[in-house]
């Protein structure tokens, strides 16, 4: 039988490499759209965890909620890249900086 | 009785609105047919309330109640006693007469309807100042004049000068009105009421009430009371220092001047201090006040009229000396003689505007005397009803104003209020420099040499009968008004009780023909003559003596010509000055403060703060959520350490 904190420094890791990803990420939109859904499935890996030692299903209910979430959040971040891409010409997210001011 | 008192100011009502609003729509002739008609309705009744009131009859009621605020009713009423009888009829009679001769003034004038509107309004608003019965109708009637009196001075409103003169005529009234209004409120607090009858009952009750002024100053209520009533009065009636819009009144169509600005609306404000006698009777300062304005008034203006060359001004100023002859009147408590003056002043002075007027018309808009002279063959009419007016005025016996003048110098003899000794010796040297500018006047229109231009002197003849008839009408009650009235106005019959003090003026008992004995011994109709031989030696046996005479004062000359200089110290004071404080207010209140400070400053503020603050945008996503996520750690940290 797995512990519970192994599911939890899992999802810590998981968390951390999105953060990262997003932090260090300085050239790719790819990138960061993929660090974020890290992030949410950290989240999720959490959520399991939980769920199962607690014995509750609506953790696990939730998960999929969050994947559904998760997967049409992408569609949109991917249909703003490619519109990004066609107005920029590049999908940099250091040149990306038109929110500025 | 009632319907008969309402029906007087209605039917100059109902008649200045139905031409007003379908003048254009009635044509010419049925405007002055429903005008006319209507004050001749209002002035037939005015005479048959008369009769009525001389029978003994009184009425003191409200037929309306406008509002209710606080307990204090504001009403709608009249008060019908001798004092507005008289009144009622005089203005009615001019406004007739001027309606008249109107038809023929105004013939060729494209606002032809649009006057008869205005001069019917006029009447109503008139009516209803002489009727009133409280305070609030008076406050009602006097701004109505007032603003009729505006519209009609400015009736010519393409003309610059017109507009000016209504302008100046509007507010120089205003600074009267606030005295006025500050008066009534002051009655309203003092006696909680507004109505005559309950004021002047409780008046000596409240005789020795006291405000505390600035300093501790201790100032009677009565007093101030009096005083801001008459400041009012001043405005009205053009007294000294609040005459400067009377003389550029004269810009108004001569009908005008002489309705408004000579016989009825100049005179409300001594109507209204006669009206309010039991008031001013408590209050000897007030009084006093009151007396040295009038002789003021009545010497600084009739030597103004010696230096003028314009006709119509020279009786305007001729009107601002009789005025304050009345307003001497009035602070030598005569205030029943002061009307009579009034009364007879009405009928000699709109007759004298009236005739001016038909000089005005037979010229064709010449006003200059300078370029008239022996125009008494060709207006006969005109010069004789225009001499006799002259006559009246000048105070020669057995004319109209003789009595009524005479009148007042007696009453002002034996006054005892401080200040009478000064005004017996003014309305003394008056009566010679009246007689002097009235007979100047005379002579320079209709005798001496001919001066007319070519064209003036092709076509100049006497005007049309409706000029001529009101011309001649006015000239019987100028010839007998005086000799009638004089015996019951100084014997206290006239006004029996609606002016206060009813036998204060210690010449009571006095008839027409004691008078016309006592004149020839007394002094002023002997200056009266000497004014007249002066004025035939001056402009008829040596025209060059008169030049001589301004040319060796000619300071003095200067000085009368510039009218004392008050136009241009108001223009400098208070125009200049008003707009001098209003660019400076503009300059650091609005512009300074608000603008700059206020309104811009924090648009500033926020604008340069949010300079620094916008450095902290770079635009790049991940430095957005790398402050997202040092947020939520934060918060997280905060949240489970506490």
């Amino acid at each position: 039988m797995i512990p519970l904190s192994h599911y939890l420094v899992l999802g810590a890791i998981l968390f951390s490499i999105g953060v990262v990803g997003i932090f260090l990420n300085r050239k790719n939109l790819v990138v960061l759209l993929m660090a974020i859904e890290l992030l949410l499935l950290a989240a999720n890996m959490n959520f399991i965890a939980f769920s199962h030692y607690l014995g509750d299903l609506a953790g696990q209910v939730f998960v999929f909620f969050i994947l559904t979430v998760a997967a049409a959040e992408s569609a949109i971040g991917l249909a703003i890249l490619i519109v990004v891409f066609r107005s920029r010409r590049t999908i940099n997210v250091q040149d990306l900086d038109r929110l500025q001011g | 009785m009632e319907t008969v008192y309402l029906l007087i100011p209605l039917v100059c009502l109902a008649a200045a609105v139905l031409v007003g609003l379908a003048g254009q729509w009635l044509g010419r002739r049925a405007a002055h047919s429903i005008t006319i008609g209507a004050v001749a309705m209002a002035f037939v009744l005015s005479v048959v309330v008369a009769v009525e009131v001389a029978g003994g009859q009184r009425f003191d009621g409200s037929v309306y109640i406008w509002a209710v605020s606080d307990g204090i009713q504001f009403e709608i009423g009249f008060l019908i006693d001798q004092l507005s009888a008289v009144m009622m009829v005089v203005v009615t009679f001019v406004s007739l007469m001027v309606h008249v001769y109107t038809i023929g003034y105004m013939h060729d004038d494209p606002g032809y309807t649009r006057f008869f509107s205005y001069i019917s309004l006029f009447t109503f608003a008139m009516l209803m100042l002489v009727m009133s019965n409280n305070f609030l109708q008076l406050f009602f009637g006097w701004e109505a004049v007032g603003l009729l009196s505006y519209l009609l001075i400015g009736f010519w409103f393409e003309r610059e000068s017109a507009n000016f003169a209504s302008l100046k005529a509007f507010l120089v009234n205003r600074v009267g009105d606030l005295g006025f209004l500050l008066g009534i409120a002051a009655i309203l607090y003092v006696f909680g009421s507004l109505d005559y009858a309950a004021v002047f009952a409780s008046a000596p009750q409240h005789a020795t009430e006291t405000m505390t002024g600035i300093l501790g100053s201790q100032w009677r209520w009565l007093t101030i009371i009096c005083l801001l009533l008459f400041v009012g009065a001043m405005g009205k009636s053009a007294q000294v220092p609040l005459h400067v819009w009377l003389p550029d009144s004269m810009e108004g169509p001569t009908p005008i001047s002489a309705l408004i600005h000579a016989a009825t609306m100049v005179t409300a404000g001594i109507f209204m201090v006669a009206r309010m006698s039991p008031l001013f009777e408590l209050s000897q300062t007030a009084l006093s006040v009151v007396l040295i304005i009038g002789a003021v008034t009545t010497i600084s203006m009739a030597l103004i009229a010696l230096v003028q060359n314009d006709i119509k001004r020279v009786v305007a100023y001729s009107t601002l000396s009789q005025l304050g002859y009345m307003t001497v009147a009035l602070g030598a408590s005569a205030y029943s003689i002061a009307i009579f003056h009034l009364a007879t002043h009405a009928f000699f002075k709109a007759l004298l505007f009236l005739a001016a007027g038909s000089v005005i018309i037979a010229l064709h808009h010449e006003q200059d005397m300078r370029r008239m002279g022996a125009l008494w063959k060709r207006m006969p009419v005109t010069y004789l009803t225009a001499l006799i007016g002259t006559l009246a005025l000048v105070g020669i016996p057995p004319f109209a104003g003789f009595f009524s003048k005479d009148a007042i110098i007696e009453a002002v003899a034996l006054s005892h209020t401080p200040g009478a000794k000064f005004a017996y010796v003014v309305v003394v040297a008056g009566v010679f420099v009246t007689a002097l500018y009235s007979f100047r006047l005379i002579f320079m229109v209709f005798h001496g040499p001919s001066r007319l231009s070519e064209d003036n002197r092709k076509h100049a003849r006497e005007s049309p009968w409706v000029v001529t008839v009101p011309l001649i009408l006015l000239a019987i009650p100028s010839v007998l008004a005086g000799l009638v009235l004089v015996g019951p106005t100084l014997s206290g019959h006239l006004f029996g009780e609606s002016v206060m003090p009813i036998d204060g003026h210690g010449i009571n008992g006095y008839g027409a023909t004691d008078m016309l004995v006592h004149a020839w011994v007394s002094l002023p109709l002997w200056l009266a003559i000497a004014g007249i031989a002066v004025a035939w030696i001056l402009y008829l046996r040596s025209p060059h003596a008169a030049s001589r005479i301004a040319n060796r004062f000619r300071l003095l000359h200067e000085i009368l010509i510039r009218k004392y200089g008050v136009d241009e110290l108001y223009e400098r004071v208070f125009a200049d000055g008003g707009q001098a404080l209003g660019r400076t207010l503009w300059k650091f209140g609005d512009r300074l403060i608000i603008d700059d400070t206020l309104v811009n400053g924090t648009a500033k503020l926020v604008g340069r703060l949010s300079g620094v603050v916008r450095s902290l945008q770079t635009g790049y996503v991940y430095h957005y959520a790398f402050a997202m996520i040092i947020g939520l750690v934060a918060l997280m940290s905060w949240f489970l350490w506490t």
